[in-house]
């Protein structure tokens, strides 16, 4: 269910950015601290898009790891668990520096050739 | 035909976030101070506001908005302690949304008397995931967590339990009755969200709920609860220092 609300999310900004035009692939980015599950995505994206503008189309999902940052020590590590103490110094003073993400990047676009003679 | 890449760069829930400014420009207007209320099914969120109703909350004026997939047995049930109950409903489309987000809040809004009230509290849809994503204009976000659930939750749910300022353990009355470990579940909340503010409560027996009567209390002072690094940057700039 979570996907499905998320994938309705990304449908209505590639709505609006496509302007009526068919969209072919829609690249997005996706932090591993929101908790989706990108087969799920796709899944429902497959859904949501029908009889709009992106049926069809493809959802480019590039993970973005969490990494973290203390205040007190500066060390920086990747958060393979939901664990938000350095491992360094132990200290709770931490800074997330990515892996929030969830940010529709692009659209790919088919537009009509400018007719010729 | 010929593809051309058009640069997008906006977060999906942006929508909802405009949405979420516009409610709190509302609530602020009237001096409404707004808490989510989040928990899973069944944790007791219904239960804690009757005893939080039960003796009041003083001076302070609470209204509550009451999230469901369906049915008003919650808001009966909280509407015989004389305090304003609005109904949502999020049934309709795919068999009824999991959550609450901003344009169900706003769309309740007219019937929700903000000039009658100085608190209202927002009781989520239960589930653990879907809420968390989305902000409704709230100045506060606090969840209950029951003791029956298990205490690997904020490890499983970390989003959840990160995005709230207070983390409520309730149904403690039951401890002597479970293979619980209430230190391993609150050394877990810690690590998911340090330094988040943890309150022990029964509903049912009634302890520990003034702690819940005075933290709302304390957010209606205007008191700043919880962190906001999973909100869109346009939200969290826009939110009161």
């Amino acid at each position: 269910m979570h996907e499905l609300s998320l994938s309705s999310a990304i449908l209505a900004t590639a709505l609006r950015h496509a302007e009526g035009r068919p969209v072919k692939a829609v690249d997005l980015t996706v932090g591993t601290l929101r908790q989706v599950v990108p087969a799920s995505l796709e899944f429902y994206w497959e859904i949501v898009t029908r009889d709009t503008v992106c049926e069809g189309s493809r959802l480019e999902i590039s993970v973005v790891e969490a990494t973290v940052s203390c205040n007190d020590c500066a060390t920086e590590w990747t958060l393979d668990d939901p664990i938000f103490a350095c491992p360094s110094c132990k200290s709770t003073s931490v800074e997330v520096l990515t892996g929030t993400e969830f940010m529709v990047e692009s659209l790919d676009i088919s537009e009509k050739e400018e007719a010729t003679l | 035909m010929h593809q051309t890449k058009v640069r997008v760069a906006e977060d999906a829930l942006d929508a909802n976030a405009t949405i979420a400014q516009a409610n709190r420009a509302d609530f602020d207007r009237e001096s409404v101070r707004v808490v989510n209320l989040m928990s899973a099914p069944g944790a007791g969120k219904t239960t804690l506001l009757e005893a939080v109703f039960r003796e009041g909350l003083g001076d302070l004026r609470a209204g509550v908005l009451e999230g469901d997939v369906q049915g008003s047995l919650d808001a009966d049930r909280l509407a015989r302690f004389h305090v304003p109950v609005t109904q949502i409903n999020t049934d309709g489309g795919f068999g009824g949304e999991c959550h609450l987000d901003a344009n169900m809040v706003r769309s309740a809004l007219g019937e929700v008397p903000l000039d009658e009230i100085d608190l209202l509290i927002i009781e989520n849809v239960g589930n653990l995931v879907c809420p968390a994503e989305f902000r409704v204009g709230e100045d506060a976000k606090a969840m209950v967590c029951s003791i029956t659930e298990g205490e690997d939750k904020p490890l499983k749910y970390p989003l959840m339990f990160r995005t709230c300022g207070l983390v409520v353990v309730n149904k403690i009355d039951l401890l002597p009755h479970l293979d619980y470990d209430l230190d391993t579940l609150l050394a877990n909340v810690e690590s998911v969200n340090p330094g988040v503010e943890v309150l022990l409560t029964s509903a049912r027996t009634g302890e520990g709920v003034e702690g819940l009567r005075e933290w709302l209390v304390r957010v209606h002072h205007g008191e700043p609860q919880g962190r906001d690094d999973g909100a869109p940057a346009g939200e969290r700039a826009a939110a009161p220092a």
